[in-house]
């Protein structure tokens, strides 16, 4: 098997096992979400706990990944490459929260959610992949920064 | 809709997150961010199988959850159908335009310290709070 083909493997299994987590964290469930929110309501902070143990798995194999010169399937690491603390980082992350707090879905249980083919997650998954276009779109046009390389930026 | 704090089970899934997201930086050399995923798929670029692999990955682990965990509220609707559209536009292009979602600053940008990410992570779990704040105990229309 070639290292391109592994690669294509890895990536369909991590999305997978991406997705449990995501499901075995009951972060596909919006309200769940929503009550981590509410921090003044019935706080559910399970989401904490979440993170917390994404990072803390994470975290020390980006600290051994970043002493090695490149991935194991790959010819280099695509580390993300903007620095700057600007307007479109901060007002974006404030659209995306307004978002996530009207609907209780992130990009990732969203995805997940889509194959239950309801109403309710099909509706948001569908204006998002719009809202996504719709920023390349506006991109495009100013002739900002071509959006490839924002695709790369942080994930 | 009340639900419990679920200590163990946020343990558990968030490490599976966590390790899916170290496979793909230790052998693809990738940042697992799904906005960053999603977003590279809807535009040329010469890196879209391994997105699209992933994506398909995400699906099947959809539906693998549903087959396991029937009663497990995946994709329950949190308000009517005009509201989610609007919440949708808005975590597409607020996350395109913030560089990364959840998972890419969240997790991935969090865990390498980068600034942008501790910024981002504050500044939408701020404003999703906020907006979680005035829906509930301000407007009231959320239950």
């Amino acid at each position: 098997m070639t290292a391109a083909v592994r690669q294509q493997l890895v990536a369909l299994g991590s999305g997978l096992l991406f997705a449990v987590g995501l499901g075995i964290a009951g972060m596909t469930n919006p309200h769940k979400v929503l009550n981590f929110l509410d921090v003044f309501g019935d706080w559910d902070p399970s989401l904490a706990l979440v993170m917390l143990a994404a990072i803390l798995v994470y975290a020390p194999v980006y600290q051994s990944q970043k002493r090695q010169g490149a991935p194991k399937l790959a010819d280099r690491f695509h580390w993300p490459t903007s620095r700057d603390v600007d307007v479109k980082l901060v007002a974006g992350a404030v659209l995306f929260g307004v978002g996530w707090g009207l609907s209780g879905f992130c990009p990732g249980p969203g995805i997940v959610a889509a194959t239950l083919g309801t109403a309710p997650v099909l509706v948001f998954v569908g204006a998002m992949i719009l809202g996504m276009l719709l920023y390349q779109k506006v991109t495009r046009a100013r002739g900002g920064p071509s959006s490839n390389q924002s695709a790369a930026r942080d994930g | 809709m009340v639900t419990e704090f679920t200590p163990l089970a946020a343990l558990i899934g968030g490490a599976l997150i966590g390790l899916a997201s170290a496979l793909m930086l230790a052998f693809n050399g990738r940042i697992a961010g799904i906005s960053g995923i999603v977003g590279g798929l809807l535009q040329r670029s010469d890196d879209r199988t391994w997105r699209g692999m992933f994506l398909i990955g995400m699906l099947l682990g959809g539906v693998v959850l549903q087959a396991l965990v029937p009663g497990m509220m995946l994709g329950a609707a949190t308000s009517s159908l005009p509201l989610l559209a609007v919440a949708g536009l808005l975590v597409g292009f607020g996350t395109r335009m913030g560089g990364g979602c959840t998972s890419g600053h969240g997790v991935c940008g969090i865990s390498r310290l980068s600034t942008r990410s501790l910024i981002a992570t504050a500044t939408f779990m701020v404003s999703a709070g906020l907006t979680v704040w005035i829906l509930r105990h301000v407007v009231g229309g959320l239950s």
